[in-house]
């Protein structure tokens, strides 16, 4: 069989040091060639360093100082090797230290779970508890290996005890593939060779089980999702998608759907770099054209319209939460759920398992290590499938904003079914209640891309958010001027514009700021799509809300602008004495008084107007409107 | 492809791709680290791949010390050119003015000022704030140990006991101020698997891959080959070195005065192929880098090499 052809199996082996993993592995390692000469006498090197009479394998696989320094194992390590009929990859982690995240961590890509035993101690703590984690991961294969037969004199009875008592224990697990296989690392029975010490035992020997576990029937065919990566747009006669096939098939032809915006479409061709294909499936990276000119962005999924994922806003799911720092209820996260980022709540905890015990404990917090059922608010839907149904669309990491790091993984069981929380709780996750619902979206008289080689530049959105007097408005109707000078097709929105006409109805509520902000972007939108270059200066004080603009665009078609200034500074500046009002409490929920200001995260600008004149603002925003090519065709006199 | 499975190299294939696209997708200005080896080739092949029918979104940087092969800077310019990629070639011209040199300053400290150095400078310079590199965790014990997205602090630094937990194919992209970010689609390629997809794809790799007759020096068993020019002056031979001919080929690809040849026949892709499985020593054998002690290849990373 050439290799192009060999198909893959990742695997885990979790166990301690003590029931000889290191050595297990070592072993597969060895029998398969897959140990150097060279990286063999750098260990022996070491271990004689050590004064340790043998050369010790584990070496080999700690892979960093401080873990040979200590002689533990801290982090995951990857292994590869191959035989005849297959590439393994092993995710080698390891058995005592923060044994849930790295076990977490380590099973989150595997087909398969190795877990040792040591025949001398049976089954312990330790080895239901990684069981339980496997079982939670929905790992369909799961191999106990009985390892050091050789100590208890390769013995069918101490064998099959605890072949009995690991099946007891699994009984409560949700695994339904397990095999028992007696093994001597150290001396090499039923790892690559069968026992000859050991005929009693019939099965087959580890290596040729790894061999033949049959993954491909575990992955989902028949739920199409295509989660949008990054739009190919590399000239104007090309528009494509990419990403890769998460679950299902797709061929040109069928009917599709892009959430969230619900626009229906088919499917032209599927493009790659060796040539189209007449079917994509699971796993596949392509690109997808699209028949209709539709507006898809990153974050969006393409599905078939006749099978539809879920979508909610409010999650239960399983989660692993492993930061140094535990959760906190009254922080927000990010979310990081296939290419979709949005902002979450853990709204409660349900309860946490013990891991030993498998029992459910009420609890405030998790710390690190810990795992449990929670409930879980997010700032916009997402669309998704159960884990269990489909891995890929049903899993999700938590990245903790201020420090960046990944604190927690998630599994969701479902969407969430308290409905108290819905009734108490309702602005939070409802769309917009479509009121005229017999109206038809009509697509424009003359679209977007003929207005935009007309007026020969691209139609964008500048979305300036900042402190009431940072300067929002004041550079946005300096560079409105500029372009307009240049003769670009401009639209200039602000808050006290919408507010006395269009939005005359709204006050200064959290409700009412969220519609104000809801209606211009809806506004900014119209002006888009007839192709000006829109500039909109808003307070828009919640990320949730600009967030939700933003979703209204194209990826790179909307641009927020952070125009920074210190409170105090604005209100020296206090260009409509607003806030003297406002201190002096005659104007309610004044942002920046008794209401909070929510800074962007990752703004496409920021303009410091206490650093930077007016004039060095405009003119950073439009060498980005060039560089971004917006303006391309447009000379600058 | 009618089985709805896909091989391994393609499955190694499409997680490439998908990690390209990522970094294209959530960093401003990513640039890709060429090193003109056949893992470079690999690496840029896949990203023809991820783009198309676009160009490669980001630009390619050498970082180069002026001690690699001549072969390679041929290759390079031309390979480049055909593929109409942007390149970027940048060096630390002050320390290769001063004649910094493996033999003369030591190896840990040339390749201290002439890569790492340099290599950071570049990334400070044009401000990029995510470097893709053709490193594999086969390679190298510490890299097995290493995450696709590898977070780098403001001074290039790897804190190898404070990863971030990797999950799933969900990866973490976001940086705070001053950071960088490192990513190595290749991590799970093998030295086998690398050869394997040259020979499926066709994929152009600088000639000195194969075997020819060489002059060279033997040195502590490392056959080093011998060029002229000051630029390859660690390749001169010394009182005591002995030259000879060996029909010889280079396994991996690095700085002539650090980089050994092995004594090989292999003169096809096949060969080559041939000769990998058979190998009894690892890819990096030949490459004084790593031969210091157990782990300066870590030592090395949290110092800011990629």
């Amino acid at each position: 069989m050439s290799t192009s052809e060999k198909s893959l199996l990742r695997f885990v082996t979790t166990g301690s040091v003590d029931d000889g993993k290191s050595t297990l592995i070592g072993r597969l390692l060895f029998e398969t060639k897959s140990i150097y000469e060279d990286q063999y006498a750098a260990i022996e090197k070491t271990s004689k360093k050590k004064g340790l009479k043998d050369v010790e394998l584990a070496y080999l696989l700690d892979g960093l100082a401080a873990e040979r320094e200590q002689g533990i194992t801290i982090d995951v390590a990857y292994r590869y090797f191959e035989t005849a009929k297959r590439k393994f990859i092993i995710a080698d982690s390891p058995g005592h230290v923060q044994y849930t995240k790295n076990m977490v961590t380590g099973a989150s890509k595997a087909d398969c779970a190795v877990i040792l035993i040591d025949a001398r101690n049976g089954v312990l703590t330790q080895s239901k508890r990684h069981g339980f984690l496997i079982s939670l991961l929905q790992i369909p294969h799961l191999i106990v290996a009985v390892n050091k037969m050789d100590l208890v004199d390769y013995s069918r009875d101490v064998f099959e005890r605890i072949v009995r008592d690991y099946q007891e224990f699994s009984q409560k697990l949700d695994i339904h593939n397990i095999l028992c296989i007696p093994v001597s690392a150290l001396k090499g029975d039923n790892v690559v060779t069968p026992s000859k010490k050991m005929a009693w035992y019939e099965g087959p020997t580890l290596l040729t089980t790894l061999e033949s576990i049959n993954v491909t029937a575990d992955r989902n065919l028949v739920d199409f999702r295509f989660p949008v990566q990054y739009v190919m747009r590399p000239n104007s006669d090309f528009r494509g998608f990419s990403g890769t096939v998460a679950s299902g098939t797709i061929t040109p032809g069928e009917e599709v759907a892009v959430l969230p915006s619900g626009r229906t479409t088919r499917v032209k061709s599927i493009v790659t770099y060796d040539g189209d294909l007449q079917e994509a499936f699971a796993g596949q990276a392509v690109v997808l054209t699209l028949a209709d000119e539709v507006d898809v962005s990153r974050g969006d999924m393409i599905v078939r319209t006749k099978n539809l994922p879920q979508m909610a806003a409010r999650l239960e799911a399983i989660l692993c939460w492993m930061d140094d720092q535990p959760l906190n209820l009254a922080k927000s996260y990010i979310l990081k759920h296939t290419t979709r980022n949005v902002r979450a709540y853990v709204k409660k905890i349900i309860y946490r398992i013990d891991v030993d015990t498998l029992h459910r404990q009420a609890a405030e917090a998790f710390a690190l290590n810990d795992i449990g059922r929670v409930d879980i608010q997010l700032s916009l839907p997402i669309f998704f499938d159960p884990y269990k149904i489909n891995a890929g669309c049903g899993r999700f990491i938590l990245i903790d904003p201020d420090t960046n790091r990944t604190v927690g993984a998630g599994m969701i069981r479902d969407a969430a079914r308290h409905l108290e929380d819905y009734v108490s709780d309702p602005q939070h996750i409802k769309a917009p209640e479509q009121k005229s619902p017999h109206t038809v979206w009509r697509e424009l008289n003359i679209g977007r891309a003929e207005r935009e080689r007309l007026n020969a530049h691209r139609a964008v959105v500048l979305w300036f958010t900042g402190l009431s007097g940072s300067g929002k408005s004041t550079i946005a109707m300096a560079l409105e001027r500029k372009l307009f000078d240049l003769g670009c097709r401009t639209a200039l929105l602000d808050g006290d514009l919408l507010r006395h006409g269009l939005c005359s109805d709204l006050k200064f509520s959290a409700a009412d700021r969220q519609e104000n902000i809801r209606r211009a972007g809806e506004t900014a939108k119209l002006f888009f799509e007839h192709g000006h270059i829109v500039l909109c200066a808003f307070i828009s004080p919640f990320r949730e809300d600009r967030d939700r603009v933003r979703s209204l665009f194209p990826d790179g078609c909307f641009a927020e602008v952070f125009v920074k200034c210190d409170i105090e500074e604005c209100k020296r500046r206090d260009p409509n004495g607003l806030y003297r009002k406002a201190a002096g409490g005659l104007i309610p929920g004044f942002t920046g008084i008794d209401s909070p200001y929510e800074e962007p995260d990752a703004p496409e600008l920021i303009c410091d107007t206490q650093m930077f004149s007016l004039n060095r603002c405009v003119e950073e925003i439009e060498t980005h409107l060039q560089e971004a090519g917006i303006l391309r065709r447009i000379k600058t006199p | 492809m009618n089985s709805l499975k896909l091989s391994y190299l393609r499955q190694l294939e499409a997680e490439s791709m998908a990690i390209m696209r990522e970094v294209a997708a959530d960093f401003k200005n990513p640039v890709m680290l060429y090193s003109v080896g056949k893992d470079s080739s690999v690496m840029v092949r896949i990203a023809q791949k991820a783009f198309h029918p676009g160009r490669i979104p980001f630009p390619l940087m050498h970082v180069d010390t002026g001690y690699k092969f001549p072969e390679m800077y041929a290759f390079r310019d031309a390979f480049c050119d055909k593929i109409a990629a942007t390149l970027i070639v940048e060096r630390n011209e002050e320390k290769i003015a001063s004649g910094c040199h493996p033999l003369a300053d030591g190896v840990d400290k040339c390749c201290a000022h002439l890569k790492t150095g340099a290599l950071l400078s570049a990334l400070r310079k044009h401000g990029f704030d995510a470097a893709i590199g053709g490193a594999r965790r086969e390679e190298e014990k510490s890299r097995a140990k290493e995450r696709v997205f590898s977070l780098r602090d403001a001074f290039g630094q790897w804190d190898p006991k404070n990863q971030r937990p990797e999950l799933w194919d969900l990866y973490n992209t976001r940086l705070s101020e001053g950071e960088t970010m490192r990513v190595f689609p290749l991590s799970n390629w093998t030295e086998k698997d690398i050869w394997e997809y040259i020979r499926l794809e066709e994929i152009p790799i600088v000639p000195i891959y194969f075997a020819q007759e060489r002059e060279v020096i033997v040195r502590d068993g490392i056959l080093i080959p011998l060029y002229d020019g000051a630029q390859a002056s660690g390749g001169k031979p010394a009182k005591g070195d002995k030259i000879r001919k060996i029909v010889c080929r280079f396994r991996s690809l690095g700085c002539i005065p650090c980089t050994g040849a092995i004594a090989s026949t292999a003169t096809t892709l096949e060969d080559i192929i041939a000769e990998v499985r058979k190998a009894t020593k690892s890819e990096r054998e030949n490459r004084i880098i790593d031969l210091t002690s157990d782990s300066s290849m870590e030592q090395k990373k949290k110092e800011g090499y990629f």
